[in-house]
């Protein structure tokens, strides 16, 4: 499989203080990484650097084989443990937004028949992920779990290369928990995703990915801890839970950039 | 039962509410009314009768020398006044509190600035505003901006900047760019904040249009108190005050009902 994502000797540095150094990695499309360390380890600040909401400060970071420019776009999409939908939209509004953004430049909102093609499109979606009952509630009337479910509804209608996922569960109840597992696993068969997930939890990182990323520190100066940064100091591949090539699910594929629908950007 | 456990119902607040009232109209009409038994002519707490004769004039004859009904016309002119400058200062702060909310660099070009002038007791500017812009209607409009536009300004601007960065990285990685960013994330969750902060400016904006009415005008409720003190009328003094205290209350309800008609979802309870 083709690297999507590729680091090269990627470093990260606040003044005299090192968060990540030397990160090499080369992640496949349609692999589903997850990313586990102990906290203040580099795991977030590792995937901001991935969403471009920080810059490298030595090496690159290549995105299909081009430097990843170093402010979000659609190219990525995302989720986060909270905050990651718009409260004052309707769920179906919420969905909408990518397209309304893509499409509208000046006035960000679609009428007609553009508006009535974008509402089926993201009703489809937030059917798959089963919230076709709660269209017109508003973002802010959700539990957590919902949100979440929108969440990723709306990140995946924007069709991004990688899906981002921060403790996209953390906040949520153990069965809630079960059951965005089973979800998320099915989105990332069926659009075929390439999906970088942090997490806290063991578990979640090795029954969901096909590919665990332990950060840690190599070595600990005890006089300056902080001038030895963080990398990927296990990088387990499981291999049983490699996604069965089928033809027909790679034309479908949402971060599998067939018909380039990200060229533009 | 613990005195912090006992919650009144619906009907049990409202009339409680209504008690303390009652309670300030019955303690004045006894107060009034054993003041007027030692000197049937005085004049501090005149009875609501006297009120009512006083009011009439102002009420229902024109005046003679303007042919207008002095109560209505100085309504009508407060009323303008505050609207210009509530008016004035609602678009301005929008206009101003987005852009330094949403920019970080104009945040920290101008931020410095409108604190600045926030700090300035906007009546000590009054003499100012009546050298540069006259005794008229201008100068009157201009202290109610200037005393609350910089309160309103800073409360809309912080309230942006502090939207959960969470939702402005999602948004541009759906695509948006800072114009969308600005219309369809941070304008619709600051609208409701710009009610609130109206609402917490009515009072200021009554203190500075009462203020500037007092010092220099020709008609308004604020001069015509101020005038009618020198004859020591409190019995047009107090309906007035009563009257300007039904109008704040009429326009903080009328806000507060379009706030929840308008942002249903910045109402709910948080989950």
């Amino acid at each position: 499989m083709s690297a999507l994502l590729a680091f090269d000797n990627v470093w990260l540095e606040y003044g005299d203080k090192i968060v990540l150094e030397r990160v090499d990695l080369a992640i496949a499309e349609r692999s589903f990484v997850s990313i586990v360390g102990p906290s203040g380890a580099g795991k977030s600040s590792f995937l901001r650097l991935v969403l471009g909401q920080e810059a490298a400060s030595r090496g690159r970071i290549l995105l299909d084989g081009k430097q990843l420019a170093a402010e979000c776009g659609p190219d990525r999409g995302v989720v986060f443990q909270r905050y990651s939908v718009f409260p004052h939209l309707t769920v179906l509004r919420n969905v909408m937004f990518a397209r309304e953004c893509a499409k509208a430049r000046f006035t960000g909102r679609l009428f007609g028949a553009a508006r009535r093609r974008a509402a089926e499109e993201a009703e489809a979606m937030l059917a798959e992920v089963g919230l076709d009952d709660s269209l017109h509630l508003y973002a802010a009337q959700l539990s957590g779990g919902m949100q979440q479910r929108l969440a990723i509804a709306q990140a995946l209608i924007a069709r991004p290369r990688v899906l981002l996922l921060d403790e996209p569960f953390g906040a949520l109840d153990p069965g809630i928990r079960q059951d965005m597992h089973r979800l998320i696993l099915r989105l990332w068969e069926e659009h075929a995703l390439t999906v970088l997930m942090v997490t806290h939890d063991i578990t979640e990182a090795f029954k969901l990915g096909t590919r665990v990323l332990a950060f840690d520190k190599r070595r600990i100066d005890p006089h300056a801890p902080h001038r030895f940064g963080a990398t990927a100091v296990y990088d387990l591949l499981l291999k049983n839970k490699l996604p069965i090539e089928t033809p027909e699910v790679s034309v479908t594929g949402i971060t599998i950039d067939r018909v380039g629908n990200n060229g533009q950007n | 039962m613990r005195w912090v456990n006992i919650r009144p119902n619906r009907r049990a607040a409202t009339l409680l509410g209504v008690l303390p009232l009652l309670l300030v109209l019955v303690v004045y009409l006894f107060a009034s009314a054993a003041r007027h038994a030692a000197n049937p002519a005085d004049k501090v707490l005149p009875t609501p009768a006297a009120m009512a004769a006083a009011m009439h004039g102002l009420l229902l004859d024109a005046d003679p020398l303007s042919g207008q009904i002095i109560f209505w016309a100085d309504t009508a002119a407060s009323l303008e006044r505050l609207g210009l400058g509530l008016g004035i200062c609602t678009l301005s702060a929008l206009l101003v509190g987005m852009v330094l909310g949403v920019l970080p660099a104009a945040r920290a070009t101008f931020g410095a600035l409108v604190t600045t002038i926030a700090v300035i007791p906007p009546i000590a500017l009054l003499p100012i505003l009546f050298i540069v812009f006259g005794l008229g209607e201008t100068a009157k409009v201009a202290l109610i901006v200037i005393g609350i536009t910089p309160f309103m300004i800073r409360d809309v601007a912080a309230h942006v900047a502090a939207l959960p960065q969470e939702q402005l990285v999602k948004a541009q990685t759906l695509g948006a760019s800072s114009w969308q960013l600005a219309l369809r994330v941070a304008l619709p969750q600051a609208l409701p904040r710009l009610i609130a902060g109206l609402r917490l400016s009515l009072g200021p904006a009554w203190v500075y249009l009462i203020s500037a009415e007092a010092i220099a005008s020709d008609v308004g409720l604020g001069y015509r108190i101020f005038l009618v003190r020198r004859y020591l009328s409190m019995d047009i003094i107090i309906p007035y005050v009563v009257w300007i205290s039904l109008l704040a209350i009429a326009m903080d309800f009328a806000l507060a009902q379009l706030s929840r008609r308008a942002f249903v979802w910045a109402h709910q309870v948080d989950r």
